[in-house]
């Protein structure tokens, strides 16, 4: 059965979804991310969608499920790469995926994840960024 | 009684021209600076025997059946033409109607001493021209509109520019009202710029908006979620003291949104945000030049 490879990199798992997911592929998707969480004890989840280029509705929500699972087992998630086709039409089926963090490409999402995972492990530095987001 | 009105249109053919052009030359509201005069007669006589074919054939009331199709097709090029021209409609429908004029007049020189003939042509005729006329105006009217919604797709087209005003940050000056076209014509070109461009601020700047509703703020927060899920921020600026009284009195939330009051300061915003700093530099001090 085709199943979608999950990479570990350092404390972070990595998915590229390649394919077209269809609703069986997205369900082991997430059953397997969470399995592989809790065995790894990963701190981030990258999943990178630069090439689905068709969401629907289900999908939306598995996305959101893998956050909020993710979130309790103690591991941000960040979805990169989404096609501005698939954003619209998310946002047009009223799901704007709050809780699930984003990013333009697999690099900023990585640094995305390495600082919020310096800010819970050293929250005693953070008074600078701190500082700049009073100013915000 | 019907052929009455054909056999003069056939025989008389150059007489009502003449007289035809005539009044129309002599009409104040001619626009001569649009036509030339040659042109005008040209017209006037391909849409003459045109007319004179179709009354021939015995059909004086019904406009829509075949045999007119000849006479309606040119009426219609010369009504859309006019209005492309910028011709008013008093000037497009005094074309149709001056024809009337015309061949009445040569009716009545005809058959002044035969009321009754006389009286039935002019019946028919006046039927036949309110006809013609009614599809002048139609088309006039459908070839002003086809102005208008070509001038709109121009209007959409270049009120949506995405700005690079800096690495990384895009700003997108809205003008006009924003209703869900536009907004789906300005989203998808926001995203598709953030894809190229790989920004990660866009700075949303609606002071060119004259009101906010309920659906323009949905429209609104629609961008920005969708701009938030492909990995970018969301700035909205230029909002001024009516619209943030209509937004709260509408109970709007906003709050999720990083709004603020000028480009400016939503620029500021977005510098700090990629740790940009902008400074005066005082130039004679550094060079210490004599001064």
């Amino acid at each position: 059965m085709e199943r979608i490879p999950i990479l570990k990199m350092g404390p972070f798992l990595l998915v590229t979804i390649q394919v077209d997911l269809y609703d069986r592929l997205a369900l082991n998707l997430e059953s397997d991310l969470i399995n592989m969480v809790s065995k790894t004890g990963a701190r981030g989840v990258l999943i990178d969608i630069s090439a689905v280029s068709i969401v629907d509705s289900f999908m939306g929500r598995i996305l959101g499920n893998i956050a909020s699972m993710s979130r309790i087992m103690d591991a941000e998630t960040v979805v990169v790469g989404m096609q501005p086709a698939v954003a619209i039409t998310l946002v047009e089926l009223g799901l704007t995926l709050q809780g699930v963090h984003t990013a333009l490409d697999v690099e900023k999402g990585m640094g995305l994840l390495y600082e919020k995972m310096d800010i819970a492990e050293h929250p005693e530095q953070d008074e600078e960024e701190d500082q700049d987001d009073s100013n915000d | 009684m019907d052929n009455t009105l054909a056999q003069v249109l056939q025989n008389n053919k150059q007489k009502i021209l003449e007289i035809w052009m005539q009044n129309q030359l002599a009409d104040v509201s001619l626009r001569d600076d649009l036509i030339s005069n040659e042109e005008l007669r040209r017209q006037s006589e391909e849409m003459l025997s045109g007319l004179g074919r179709a009354a021939a054939n015995g059909n004086t009331d019904n406009v829509h059946a075949p045999e007119y199709e000849q006479v309606t097709e040119i009426l219609s090029d010369i009504s859309i033409t006019r209005a492309r021209q910028g011709f008013s409609p008093r000037e497009t429908g005094m074309y149709v109607l001056s024809l009337k004029k015309a061949i009445s007049q040569v009716l009545e020189e005809n058959y002044n001493t035969q009321p009754d003939v006389l009286y039935k042509s002019l019946l028919t005729l006046t039927n036949l021209i309110d006809s013609l006329s009614i599809v002048t105006f139609e088309t006039y009217i459908k070839g002003r509109e086809e102005v208008i919604l070509r001038q709109t797709d121009e209007i959409n087209e270049i009120s949506t520019p995405v700005i690079r005003v800096w690495e990384g940050i895009l700003a997108l000056p809205i003008i006009g009202t924003l209703d869900s076209a536009r907004t789906q014509t300005v989203m998808e070109n926001l995203l598709q710029e953030i894809v190229n461009t790989g920004s990660s601020i866009a700075i949303l700047d609606i002071s060119g908006v004259p009101a906010v509703d309920s659906l323009v703020a949905q429209h609104l927060i629609k961008t920005v979620s969708a701009t938030r899920l492909m990995g970018a921020e969301c700035i909205i600026s230029g909002i001024r003291a009516e619209i943030a009284q209509t937004i709260v009195h509408l109970g709007i939330d906003l709050s999720n949104i990083k709004t603020k009051a000028s480009l400016a300061s939503a620029l500021q915003l977005a510098f700090s945000m990629r740790n940009v700093e902008v400074r005066n530099l005082n130039k004679n001090k550094g060079l210490n030049l004599s001064r």
